[in-house]
């Protein structure tokens, strides 16, 4: 399937008219994986029941009002999928089975997606180049020696590789539109309890958004369409109405005001992406909208704020991996004690043992104050900052990351110079707002990403102007040269 | 500047065993992280109520009735060993229960 | 040196609610390890809990029955430690904010009426449970894992063992008036947590304490906490030093022993749970658990006293168990006479029930039929003789006392019409006892009563046959 030259509304057209079948769409789907994954790595398993499903897909006849009945997708490994192996890229969860389907997953069936298979990651979705995976290195689709970023590694490599056309990716502190920025695909990290997180094995709670990862604007918002909602099972998922995302697409963006903070293009932003960044502000200026130079004074503070909460609320959700009910238990366990510490220390890799440690400590007695309430309290801050901004302004516009996607090997023994590279992304976690990276041209031949933030449950604005944007350009017809 | 006794007394609150060099090495690596969190002192946060939940929501709730559509058997699936329908764990020793 | 004594009680009271705190499935008792649990419980990768709004409310009406303030604005927060009963390796509770704040029990002791504070009720999730045994390994049963608790917190008034059992007696009562939980110590539905200090008398520092576990009912709580106490006396006076650990009350020798001594306190990590948002708790939420409030013991006892002029002292049992009390009002709406319904509640009733090692709701009795016997003895149908009968009867199996009594030929002879003819037969039979009598002799009076009795084989009404004997024996 040469999904370079498709989208979800094509796929949809022929499905409907039966010029193709649910089942022939996932076994080319799953063909072409097995053509192109053996050299990118983006997938830890493929569904066995995929073509079964397809074919009961087409026996029941294709939606012809739901634009991914028969559409096939794949799903980040963090994502619980009941029967099919989810690893969440950890050897503590290596032959972990769910029994139960995550929200997510369960709306997809129901729209009719086919799930083809489960896609590799940072362990635990801790990282932001996918070398801390158990199992696999995934490549860049553009740069084989390079990563695809992370934690959704996995996600954005397979959907730039083409092997399939979008997936499912997390977002805790720029885990989605990272590794889109990386690969020069559309990634959206939609509000914080817009998506349900009922079987999103848990990183930070209070940041994790569960996302999109395609080549099209539109084919993230016909995603989006099915996947938001209130869950009852998420009691942070947010009772608000859900619009049809496409709905925005194709409307001018004539009077829209963007924002461009100064400290999104200062120190530390490669000079070639910031005059990529300011070129796209044109690109706005000259469709109509204004784009005004702002501030945003707490961004600096963003990283280690991050890091204090993540990683603390990481510590306690990492805690239930402990070898008793499910998961990894060490061998020639003799006791309680041996049983803990024994399957912990061996079942969780490096960058993982390294968050528990800094979230245990920053909630420790004596230390709590000076960390995690300080962090929480600068979070206030810098969502302060943001609703300032939005006071005035339907968009906040700057680069993804501050580099183009670096070497593999190349950061992953330096965890600061690592952690670093999310202070783009993490502020609007840390806000709960949605943000999505677009391709915005290439430096040196690697991708480049335009991140676009709009207030608390505004991702209709987004997609207007992304969609805008996207139409300018001709990014989508670029083929990732590393991939064929 | 982070003791390796203090990251010591963390890995054991986390259930976490290092050896030596692994114990230099994240003592290093804590304290490098731990420096550049030190930057928030900078930060005035007098009088700032911290934030733990972005969106703002209150009493989402449920009524109370119970459902028990659980398949026992289901949830021993992924069990490392159990007997009948208990959970076994090798023995505990202290047996303080909290 | 004399000293005095600091107790602190933490209760731990498991809400009757149908599902668990912060999942849906059932609050059980005894079932098959496991079979109640679902993924929360077992805290599976991906799963998130929900606030059951029905405990929360329970707790509200347990804060309020404790004159306790409800705090308007909580969250709850997570409580970090491993354990195989505790599948998250925390728990979710409310450290920060708890449900209510600075509520009261009276109590009485030798006479003495003292308040006890109550320094803060919070929800919470109860774990599961762990059982060792001999092959080496523990198992796991996780069907309480998630049962909504209140955990109330005593401020540290407490100054004695007896404050401390009085202090439970009125909180079990209190609480099990609210209907919120059955506060059963032998079910576990009600568990103390204890811990104690002694200081010299004037001191302005709190001596160190010791917790003691294992405290398994309200009269080891008072046995456990009067040795500890005295040992922790003996240790100073012999110039000794107390220090922080852990002893457990050994049943069967009647003291407490080292289980651990304590190196730093506990470190629980508690941080805000992002899982859950916060609680709001309004004023109509407050006004609506106030209204299904039910009435609390010291309310009816005082009802008791100045309504139905029951004694005191006999209130305070009847309202010892809301079962107790609810049996006696029903008694009393059925008709009985409320003196009567007590005085059997009190005597035959619950003697009965403690030499069988019973309780109300094991036996047969009703107060429809408690009500019945009453009646019959009150109206003449039956003697306090044959009554004890009939109780005998009512209270082992479902049997309407009037019509049991009617068909067994119990019921007494209170006729005059069928009373005088033998009352005159008896004295035409008895001259000698009537010249007796007319001569000051009271005595015999008894011997004619006893041949009536006699002659209608002890069913003549005693009064009745009194009242005829002397107006026949007037006549001659
Ligand atoms: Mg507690
Ligand atoms: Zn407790």
């Amino acid at each position: 399937m040469d999904y370079f030259k498709l989208d979800i509304d094509q796929l949809h057209s022929a499905l409907v008219s039966g010029e193709l079948t649910a089942a022939d769409l996932t076994a080319q789907t799953l063909a072409g994986i097995r053509t192109v994954d053996p050299e990118i790595e983006a997938f830890l398993a493929l569904n066995p029941e995929a073509e079964k499903t397809a074919g009961a897909r087409d026996a029941q006849g294709i939606d012809a009002n739901q634009a991914l009945s028969g559409i096939p997708v794949a799903i980040k490994d963090n994502i619980v999928t009941k029967g099919l192996t989810t690893t969440a890229a950890s050897k503590m969860l290596a032959n972990f089975v769910p029994i139960y389907d995550a929200t997510v997953v369960e709306k997809l069936a129901a729209a009719g997606a086919i799930n083809v298979g489960k896609l590799n990651m940072d362990e635990f979705a801790m990282g932001s180049s996918t070398e801390n995976s158990a199992f696999k290195v995934t490549k860049n689709a553009w740069d084989h020696r390079r990563v695809p970023g992370g934690s959704s590694g996995g996600s954005a490599a397979a959907v730039a590789s083409g092997q399939v056309l979008v997936a499912l990716g997390t977002d805790t502190g720029g885990s989605i539109r990272q590794p889109a920025a990386f690969n020069g695909i559309v990634g959206v990290k939609p509000t914080y309890g817009r998506v349900s997180r009922w079987g999103l094995i848990a990183f930070g709670s209070s940041l994790d958004a569960i996302g999109t990862l395609s080549r099209s604007v539109k084919d993230s918002a016909h995603v989006l369409n099915v996947i938001a909602g209130h869950d009852d099972k998420d009691a942070t998922s947010a009772d608000q109405p859900v619009p049809d995302f496409t709905a925005k697409i194709g409307q001018s963006i004539k009077g829209m005001k963007i924002a461009l903070p100064e400290e999104y293009l200062g120190e530390g932003v490669d000079p070639q992406i910031a005059a990529a960044i300011r070129a796209a502000a044109e690109q706005f200026r000259a469709l109509g909208a204004t784009v005004d130079t702002v501030s945003l004074p707490h961004t600096k503070y963003a990283v280690p704020a991050y890091y204090i909460i993540a990683s603390s609320e990481a510590s306690s959700n990492l805690q239930r991996f402990d070898g008793i009910r499910y998961g990894f238990r060490a061998k020639d366990v003799q006791n309680l004690t041996d049983v803990y510490v024994r399957s912990r220390s061996e079942g969780f890799g490096p960058e993982v043992k390294r968050r528990i440690m800094l979230g245990t400590f920053s909630l420790s007695a004596g230390f709590y104050d000076a960390y995690f309430k300080k962090a929480a309290q600068v979070r206030t801050l810098i969502t302060d900052d943001f609703n300032q901004i939005f006071a005035d302004y339907d968009l906040i516009m700057g680069p993804t990351t501050p580099t183009v996607a670096f070497k593999i090997g190349e950061k992953v023994t330096d965890p600061l110079t690592m952690y670093m590279n999310d202070i783009l992304t993490i502020p609007v976690n840390l806000a709960g707002l949605p943000a999505a990276s677009i391709p915005a041209g290439f430096v040196d031949g690697m991708p480049v990403g335009l991140q676009l933030i709009a207030k608390h449950f505004d991702e209709a604005t987004i997609y207007q102007a992304a969609d805008a944007f996207e139409g300018q350009n001709d990014y989508l017809d670029q083929i990732p040269g590393g991939a064929r | 500047m982070i003791s390796k006794e203090s990251v010591a007394h963390v890995a054991e609150l986390a259930r976490l065993s290092f050896s030596e060099a692994e114990l230099q090495q994240y003592t290093a690596q804590m304290d490098d992280i731990l420096t550049m969190v030190e930057k928030l002192e900078a930060v005035d946060t007098t009088g700032v109520e911290p934030t733990t939940q972005s969106i703002h929501l209150q009493n989402v709730m449920r009524a109370d009735k119970a459902v028990n559509d659980t398949n026992t058997e289901e949830l021993f699936k992924n069990v490392p060993t159990h007997k009948g329908t208990l959970i076994q764990v090798p023995a505990i020793i202290d047996k303080e229960e909290d | 040196m004399n000293f005095e004594t600091t107790i602190g009680l933490e209760v731990h009271v498991e809400l009757k609610t149908q599902s668990k705190m912060f999942s849906p499935s059932p609050v059980s008792y005894g079932a098959e390890p496991n079979t109640m649990t679902n993924v929360i419980d077992w805290g599976f990768p991906g799963v998130l809990p929900s606030i059951n709004k029905g405990a929360y409310s329970y707790g509200i009406m347990v804060a309020l029955a404790l004159h306790a303030n409800i705090t308007e604005f909580t969250h709850f927060d997570r409580k970090n430690y491993f354990y195989p009963d505790n599948p998250k390796a925390y728990q979710i509770t409310q450290a920060e904010q708890p449900l209510a704040t600075n509520g009261w029990v009276e109590i009485e002791v030798d006479g003495q009426k003292k308040k006890i504070g109550i320094a803060e009720l919070h929800v919470e999730e109860d774990a599961g449970k762990n059982q060792h045994e001999p092959d080496g390994y523990s198992y796991v049963d996780l069907n309480r894992q998630g049962t909504p608790l209140v955990e109330i917190v005593s401020k540290p008034d407490i100054a004695s063992p007896e404050e401390a059992y009085q202090y439970l007696e009125q909180l079990r009562q209190i609480v099990q008036f609210t209907g919120a939980s059955d506060v059963k110590m032998e079910e576990g539905s009600m568990r103390v947590d204890t811990n104690l200090s002694v200081a010299p008398i004037g001191s302005d520092q709190w001596g160190t304490k010791t917790e003691i576990k294992n405290l398994n009912s309200f009269n080891h709580v008072r046995d456990g906490l009067a040795y500890e106490q005295k040992r922790q006396q003996e240790v100073l006076r012999a110039g000794g030093e107390i220090r922080q650990e852990t002893r457990r009350w050994d049943v069967d020798k009647k003291e407490t022993i080292l289980m651990r001594v304590k190196e730093g306190a506990d470190d629980y990590r508690y941080f805000p749970e992002p899982d859950l948002p916060p609680v709001h708790v309004t004023q109509a939420w407050i006004a609506d658990v106030q209204a299904t409030l039910p009435e609390a013991p010291a309310q009816r006892r005082a009802r008791y006293v100045n309504d139905w002029g029951i004694p005191e002292y006999d209130a305070g049992v009847l309202t010892n168990t809301l079962e107790m009390a609810n049996f006696f009002e029903a008694t009393v709406a059925a008709g009985a006479e409320a003196k009567q319904a007590s005085n059997w509640l009190m005597g035959e009733v619950s003697g009965y029930l403690n030499s069988e090692h019973l309780e109300l709701k094991d036996v047969a009795l009703t107060p429809a039929h408690l009500a019945g016997m009453i009646n019959l003895i009150q109206d003449g149908t039956i003697s306090s003789k044959i009554a004890k009968k009939v109780f005998q009867e009512i209270i082992k199996n479902d049997t309407e006392p009037k019509a049991w009594v009617e068909a067994k030929g119990m019921v007494q002879l209170s006729d005059p019409a069928v009373l005088t003819p033998i009352v005159t037969e008896i004295l035409d039979n008895n001259q000698q006892s009537i010249d007796d009598f007319k001569a000051g002799k009271d005595r015999a009076i008894g011997f004619l009563v006893g041949n009536i009795m006699k002659q209608t084989r002890g069913k003549a009404n005693p009064k009745v046959v009194n009242q005829i004997l002397m107006t026949e024996i007037k006549k001659r």
